[in-house]
């Protein structure tokens, strides 16, 4: 998360010309090439439960991903989630006193607007009558905003809910130390001069050496680029595999952008600068290039470089999500229903980033679907080790075994199904707004492929993990 | 306590670890050929580097012995020998352990200084020849690097290290009573630092991988890898050789450079060393040191000194000279042959001889939060024990869970633990005024207040609602575990658990078994005792057990002799100098007057004349005054917070005064009131031994050393007889006889083995 504070793209050249003509490469892994038979049916028809309300995605955008201390940096994290929510309202047309609730998720957040989300909505022009709440879990909150709201049109409390998520990465709290900080609070409460004086006499000068957001897990005091190098490292990750992966992102986010198939971004008019219309963090390089850098993390042998890490993003994304029924009577045509999801965890130090692993086949079974079931795979990329580790985890029968209780290997995703228009490595990662970018991605895809089922998954700080079906919307 | 705690960290000799030993399979051997079958060393190659993997048959650890050693030349003779060879890595094939040290029984077997020497001076050959390869050698560290280990890894042109709780470097030959003797001395003060090369070799003291980076002693460190496609521990040491072997191409195509950057302050260190005033400066303080500290009890630490200055004053080939010669000189002494009879005996009460309990205990109750029960539960709760701590007072119990939540922040404090860890581990402990939980509970240990109907009355309390498979220890320091466990219902569930106070710093358990204690009851006290981090002896039933009946008659003693006029400062010096790390006189005040007092009546009561000696009279007074000793402010001394230096109570004047009895001067020299302590305590233990409430020598050796601070360097009572000659011994306590009478009785045993010189505790 906050760990890529340390590991910017600057490093990497510019975008050259020539290295679109690379042709994307296939991982040198080609075990884990299965293409599905063509033609083949789904082992099930639909994920629609009797008794259970369908919940659809009427619509989805996002703010253009930019790098953090780009266009966005004079900006407050509210601005960007009014920006995603102005334009959902836009998109979709819909009549603000029809939206039951409204949830964002964000993860560092601004102490001005602890809860974004209420800001951002008056702001946006949403009725002062909707509730809003913000949620936070790491790199899978908007994961979170979204199925919490699918919890609430579920069990019926809600009809139509707005979920999103926001990062500004271009400004953090930063704060006095807890000496100084005290030291204030205490002035505060002093009575007389000679108190005041008192408290003023124990003044050292490093109170004033500040307080950075945590940029390491506060369990284990490491930072995630790290653990994500020691699990390249374990699951024998090697810097080409991940230099290779990080080129295929950036190539497909590329080759999406151009021919206009990231639909959901819209134009954000910057305050005091130009329009912004697309993502600026798209940037294929050649492995030539790429090799040049050092490693960010384990010095100097490490493998996870800021090539091949997900860069700091300042954006948001928000989404409009009803019961289907409500979509319907509406006249809207939904893009997908939003099906079984599982969240998970486990050891924050040596599997921080394997919630896929542990996720995709939770969601699966509980589908009752099988890998060979997904048109679309919507994987958040934290790392291109952290891709490629989760990858050889799923492969592997003796982790299935001895981690995971499970009999055999997972399996890994086919790779042509999978982060097809590029991901969090290319087009940026805010870490609160993501989830709604994997969930309309995978939406999209199915839309413009022809599958039917998607599936996203995520890890996140803390050693947690989500994965969530979506259904591609037929009728 | 110095001594003894310098002592105590011979705990963390590997040797006494328990480690996983894993099949470990070789990979990527592209040439076949090297591949002879060695029983210590293997190698083979990777590109152009040799990887030569350590891996001694059938221990959990690698030692430098004469066989790996002619390995290891025969290996490096065929890799300096082949041309397609440029540079080497070595690595152990355990995890756990890159090489633990010399082997001390190669050592013991030595019959000369000469043959010490020549052992020291072909592994210094040996080293010498890496340090001049041509060929760079990387040592990849996964784990104990001690001693030899050490010594051979710095001879290497470039260390890595795993950052593992398990890696660790040091030269804990001091320890031992010996000194790094295979080219250590000469090259850790060129590789660290003179200061910083005295304070490893002189405290022995183990150092973690990332603080060894920032000395100097690594040159890199490798992170420790979770799971992957194979165990951790197995692809940790695969991803260490993996670095190893790029270095060492990095190294052979001279791309790396195997010298360090130095830090400002290392530079002036350094420049401040080559003036040769402060270099005199340096060995005058490091020497006025020791001396104080030692007392001089111990030769080795002041001939590491001697050793080092004489490489650095007079050139390698003088130093290497002199490490060989002092080697072979302090192998033979009898305080190397006391500290390795220890570190034997530490060895030995590291293990559970009654087996494995039938139930594993995993939910620990402690009843009485007091300074004791918190100290129980501090090292049980950092083991993974649930842990009950129960009080009868919610300010007793408050202050019990302070005391635990205390020893773990200042492990934080220390950096040994994370906060994160430390509220993790805090979590283990329930603080609570009822029985609520007990019916799980697998081991209930009772640290309420020493009286029998007390006790009584917990147990029976405890028995109504504890599990029928659940343990009943008693920690009582002089109650016999019978009239404890006379009111039990299950006698065979009771057992008793001697700690010693402070509970996280002493490292002796004594475990007292009644006619009545079960097997499986005794294995899992030893076990529980042993997840506790301790070295335990298990002693017969009987008053006072082993340890307080030594002790009482040494204190008796203590009493008289101040009674006879010597003051208590005056006494405590002559105790600490003849190596009891803690002076007699301090030793009552921290122990406490009033359990003083109560031991000494109880165990009067038992063995009679023959504890007898000082006047109770002294220690009644002391307590009706308030004078409890260190827990009261006032016993001897004066005890005030924040005040370093003690001052003595002016108030007891009248107390001695009234109670003074005339010395006799036959038997008053210092000399002979260092004996008069020691004799008494020597022949109760062999007593103990005559009775036996003692299984063996070897536990009334740690059980004296470890839970009263008899001197390290004496090995412990029987050691001492053995080494010194019980002859000696009975001759003092026969001419004590004559002035004071029965107190100073030999025992049988005791006169046996004077009769016999051949016959000895150790054979």
């Amino acid at each position: 998360m906050t760990t890529i504070l340390t590991c910017t793209l600057k490093n990497l050249p510019s975008t050259s010309k020539w290295a679109l003509r690379f042709p994307v490469r296939l991982l040198s892994c080609s075990s884990q090439l299965r293409a599905a038979p063509a033609g083949q049916t789904k082992s099930k028809k639909t994920l629609a439960k009797p008794n259970v309300r369908n919940i659809v995605v009427v619509d989805g955008v996002r703010t253009p991903f930019l790098q953090s201390g780009t266009s966005y940096k004079d900006l407050m994290p509210h601005d960007l989630a009014r920006a995603a929510l102005t334009g959902l309202l836009h998109q979709t047309s819909v009549p603000k006193e029809v939206v039951d609730y409204i949830i964002f998720g964000t993860v560092i957040q601004e102490v001005k607007t602890s809860n974004v989300a209420r800001e951002a909505a008056l702001g946006a022009g949403f009725s002062d009558k909707t509730p809003a709440h913000t949620v936070t879990m790491a790199c899978i909150s908007a994961n979170q905003a979204m199925t919490t709201g699918v919890g609430l049109i579920a069990s019926g409390q809600c009809d139509v809910i707005v979920a999103g998520g926001v990062e500004l990465m271009s400004d953090v709290p930063i704060r006095h130390s807890r000496k100084m900080r005290k030291m204030m609070l205490d002035l505060n409460k002093a009575k007389t001069l000679g108190q005041r004086l008192s408290l003023i006499s124990k003044f050292r000068l490093n109170f004033l050496s500040p307080e950075l957001p945590a940029v390491a897990e506060f369990s284990t005091s490491e930072t995630m680029g790290h653990s994500a190098d020691r699990l390249a490292a374990a699951f024998a990750v090697s810097r080409l595999e991940q230099d290779e992966y990080a080129l295929r992102s950036h190539s497909l986010a590329k080759k999406a952008q151009d021919e206009g198939l990231l639909s959901d971004v819209i134009p954000f008019k910057v305050p005091g600068k130009d329009t912004v219309t697309k993502d600026n963090g798209i940037r294929p390089s050649s492995l030539e290039q790429m090799a040049k850098l050092k490693p960010a993390f384990i010095k100097p042998y490490g493998t996870v470089t800021a090539a091949n890490s997900s860069f700091l993003t300042d954006g948001a994304s928000a989404m409009l999500i009803m019961a289907e029924e409500k979509a319907l009577a509406m006249g809207y045509k939904p893009k997908a229903y939003l099906r079984d999801f599982v969240y998970v965890s486990q050891d924050p130090k040596d599997q921080l980033l394997l919630g896929p692993t542990y996720a995709t086949p939770k969601v699966l079974e509980k589908a009752g679907l099988t890998m060979n079931d997904i048109d679309a795979y919507e994987f958040h990329e934290a790392f291109s080790g952290q891709i490629l580790a989760n990858f050889k985890a799923m492969d592997s029968d003796w982790f299935a075994q001895n981690y995971m209780g499970r009999k055999t290997k997972v399996g890994t995703p086919p790779l042509e199904k999978f982060n097809n228009w590029g991901g969090s490595l290319s087009l940026g990662h805010p870490f609160g707004a993501t989830g709604c970018r994997l969930v309309m991605a995978a939406a999209n895809r199915l839309r413009k492929e022809g599958g039917q089922y998607g599936l996203v998954a995520a890890c996140a700080a803390g050693g947690q993990g989500h994965a969530m079906i979506v259904e591609a919307y037929s009728k | 306590m110095v001594a003894s705690r310098a002592i105590g960290s011979l705990s963390r000799f590997p040797a006494c670890r328990i480690l996983r030993s894993r099949g470990y399979i070789c990979r990527n051997f592209t040439g076949s050929s090297a591949l002879l079958t060695r029983t210590h060393i293997n190698y083979g190659v990777k590109g152009d580097v040799a990887v030569i993997r350590i891996n001694s048959p059938n221990s959990k650890v690698n030692t430098l012995n004469k066989e790996l050693h002619s390995e290891f030349m025969e290996v490096m003779n065929e890799i300096w020998a082949s041309d397609k060879i440029r540079s080497a890595v070595l690595i152990s094939s355990k995890p756990g352990c890159f090489i633990a040290g010399a082997d001390i029984n190669m050592l013991a077997a030595c019959k000369t200084p000469q043959e010490v020497t020549q052992i020291s001076q072909d592994a210094q050959k040996t080293f010498e020849k890496l340090e001049k390869s041509t060929k760079p050698i990387v040592a990849a560290i996964n784990g104990s690097c001690l001693g030899g280990g050490l010594e051979l890894a710095i001879s290497c042109q470039y260390r890595i290290a795993t950052k593992d709780r398990k890696t660790v470097l040091g030269a804990p030959e001091v320890l031992l009573g010996i000194l790094p003797g295979a080219g250590g001395t000469q090259r850790l003060p060129k590789m660290v630092g003179v200061p910083a090369a005295f304070d490893m070799m002189l405290t022995g003291r183990n150092i973690r991988a990332d603080r060894a980076k920032k000395m100097g002693l690594v040159d890199q460190l490798v992170e420790p890898l979770g799971p992957g496609l194979k165990p951790p521990e197995e692809r940790t040491i695969e991803y260490l050789e993996e670095v190893a072997v790029t270095f060492a191409k990095g190294l052979a195509d001279k791309k790396i450079s195997p010298k360090r950057d130095k830090g400002l302050v290392e530079k002036l260190t350094a420049y401040a060393m080559t003036i040769p005033f402060v270099r005199q400066q340096i060995y005058k303080k490091v020497e006025e040191k020791v001396r104080k500290q030692t007392k001089g009890l111990y030769p080795a630490p002041l001939k590491i000194i001697d050793v080092v200055k004489t490489g650095i004053e007079q050139g390698n080939i003088a130093g290497y000279l002199s490490e060989s010669q002092k080697f072979g000189e302090l192998a033979m002494t009898k305080e190397s042959k006391a500290l390795m009879g220890l570190y034997h005996g530490q060895v030995l009460c590291k293990k559970n001889k009654f087996g494995a309990p039938q139930k594993d205990v995993k939910h620990l109750a402690i009843l009485g939060a007091g300074l004791m029960g918190a100290g129980i539960a501090q090292v049980s709760v950092d083991k993974g024990l649930k842990t009950i701590l129960k009080d009868a007072a919610i300010t007793g119990l408050g202050r019990g869970q302070q005391q635990v939540f205390k020893g773990l922040n200042d492990k934080v404090k220390k950096k040994a633990l994370t906060s994160f860890e430390r509220d993790a581990i805090f979590s283990n402990l329930t603080g609570q005024l009822d029985y609520q939980g007990f019916e799980k509970a697998d081991m209930v240990i009772e640290a309420v207040f020493e009286d029998l109907t007390l006790k009584h009355k917990v147990l029976k309390e405890v028995e109504a609602v504890i599990p029928d498979h659940c343990v009943f220890a008693s920690n009582t320091s002089a109650l016999p575990i019978c009239e404890i466990a006379s009111v039990s219902k299950r006698p065979e569930k009771v057992i008793g658990m001697h700690y010693f106070s402070p509970v996280d710093k002493m490292q002796l358990l004594e475990i007292i078994t009644t006619e009545k204690t079960s097997k499986d009851t005794t294995a899992s006290a030893v076990a529980v005792g042993l997840k506790q981090g301790k070295v335990i002896i298990v002693v017969k039933d009987g008053p006072g057990f082993y340890t307080t009946r030594c002790l009482a008659p040494m204190m008796s003693e203590v009493i008289r002799i101040l009674q006879e006029g010597v003051d208590p400062k005056k006494l405590d010096s002559l105790t600490t100098s003849f190596g009891f790390p803690v002076g007699a006189a301090t030793l009552v005040d921290e122990v406490g007057v009033d359990v003083a007092k109560h031991v000494a009546e109880d165990l009067g009561k038992t063995f009679g004349e023959r504890f007898a000696g000082g006047s109770l009279e002294l220690l009644q007074q002391m307590v009706s005054k308030g004078f409890l000793g260190r827990k009261s402010g006032k016993g001897f001394y004066i005890y005030q917070e924040g005040v370093k230096d003690k001052n003595l109570n002016s108030d007891m004047d009248s107390i001695f005064a009234s109670l003074k009895v005339p010395p006799k001067s036959e038997v008053s020299s210092d000399e002979d009131i260092q004996y008069r302590l020691v004799t008494r305590f020597v022949n109760e233990s062999v007593m103990c031994l005559q009775e036996g409430i003692l299984a063996t020598p070897a536990e009334g050796d740690i059980g004296a050393v470890f839970g009263l601070g008899f001197p390290p360097c004496l090995g412990g009572p029987f050691r001492f007889l053995d080494l010194y000659g019980a002859q000696k011994i009975v001759d003092r306590l026969r001419r004590y006889e004559d002035a004071y009478g029965k107190q100073f009785t030999p025992c049988q045993l005791l006169i046996d083995h004077a009769n016999s010189p051949n016959k000895k505790f150790y054979q």
